[in-house]
């Protein structure tokens, strides 16, 4: 059994306004060294009897077809086998 | 005409819609529920605006992968008329039916108001009986409506004449281009964040969306007599 940990993030080149909204509110605490936020999502998807290539495989197909939209987000991803 | 409105779990705006189609055209209009897949029997689909799935993932984005999606698409590439409003909007983006993608609000409120838009291409089955330029009131109401595409996008929708409307005055979600509705090459799919459908009576506060029913009705009627 596998468990892939997602993370999706809006790509740099788009504009990430919580992130902005966060900044000034980092800002406005005191933390001034703060100089970019940017907000993403995280998701764990657990895969059953598969080996680690179709794993891989799986997760690297849902990733571009439905948990990230490549028109402005990234994705990426870590595998780890778990009991 | 007959016309059908597909129900997603989370639509709230099919009822409107179907309204619409009845008191402006008093045409036949259906609700589909989205496990149907077959949409053969109808001349034009209009995606209707709400939360489908609760906006789970992004907006539009689990929508795209009920059953009746393949009656929308195959509906598209047949030249029958397909228009996404709002929440259907972003399902269109994000079937890849039109190019793009939305994105929060830039001021990350929800905006709900009567908003003025122009008719930047009136030669669409959706827009024919606007004048070209024509300043409209129509209302919006989207918390993501902030459409968004890269520069090379961009300079293709306006080679292809592919922008439809554009919000007139200050931009009410930060959309590129201040784009409110596209349209696809062939310019029978069309999406847009404006809500026609509540602007069809006075006490609504304008009756600027009639036309957009109208043209359709016009469009499918010289169609069917070409045919």
């Amino acid at each position: 059994m596998y468990k892939a940990i997602i993370d999706v993030t809006l790509k740099q080149s788009v504009l990430d306004p919580q992130g902005v909204a966060v900044k000034g509110s980092l800002h406005s605490l005191g933390y001034e060294s703060v100089s970019d936020v940017r907000i993403g999502k995280r998701m764990e998807v657990i895969l059953e009897s598969v080996t680690l290539a179709e794993a891989e495989r799986d997760i690297e197909e849902i990733c571009k077809k439905v948990l990230s939209n490549p028109v402005i987000e990234d994705f990426s991803y870590q595998l780890e086998e778990v009991a | 005409m007959r016309f059908a409105v597909p129900i997603f779990p989370g639509s709230n705006c099919d009822i409107d819609c179907i309204k619409a189609v009845e008191d402006v055209l008093g045409e036949p209009v259906s609700p589909v529920w989205h496990q149907e897949s077959d949409l053969s029997g109808y001349d034009a689909v209009i995606l209707p605006g709400g939360f489908s799935y609760g906006d789970y993932l992004r907006s539009g984005a689990l929508a795209q992968f009920s059953p009746i999606m393949k009656g929308v698409v195959k509906a598209a590439q047949e030249g029958k008329l397909v228009i996404g409003i709002c929440n259907g909007f972003q399902m269109l983006l994000e079937m890849g039916l039109l190019p793009g993608a939305m994105l929060q609000n830039d001021h990350l409120k929800f905006r709900c108001d009567i908003q003025e838009l122009t008719v930047s291409l009136n030669e669409t089955p959706f827009t024919s009986l606007y004048e070209q330029n024509e300043s409209i009131r129509i209302p919006i109401a989207h918390g993501q409506g902030n459409y968004f595409c890269d520069d090379k996008t961009r300079q293709e929708l306006e080679e292809h004449d592919q922008i439809v409307f554009r919000y007139q005055g200050e931009n009410p979600n930060g959309s590129t281009a201040a784009i409110a509705g596209i349209c696809n090459r062939e310019r029978n799919v069309l999406g847009m964040m404006p809500h026609p459908e509540r602007a069809i009576v006075e006490w609504m506060g304008s009756v600027d969306g009639v036309r957009l029913f109208q043209s359709m009705l016009k469009h499918g009627e010289e169609n069917h007599g070409a045919a």
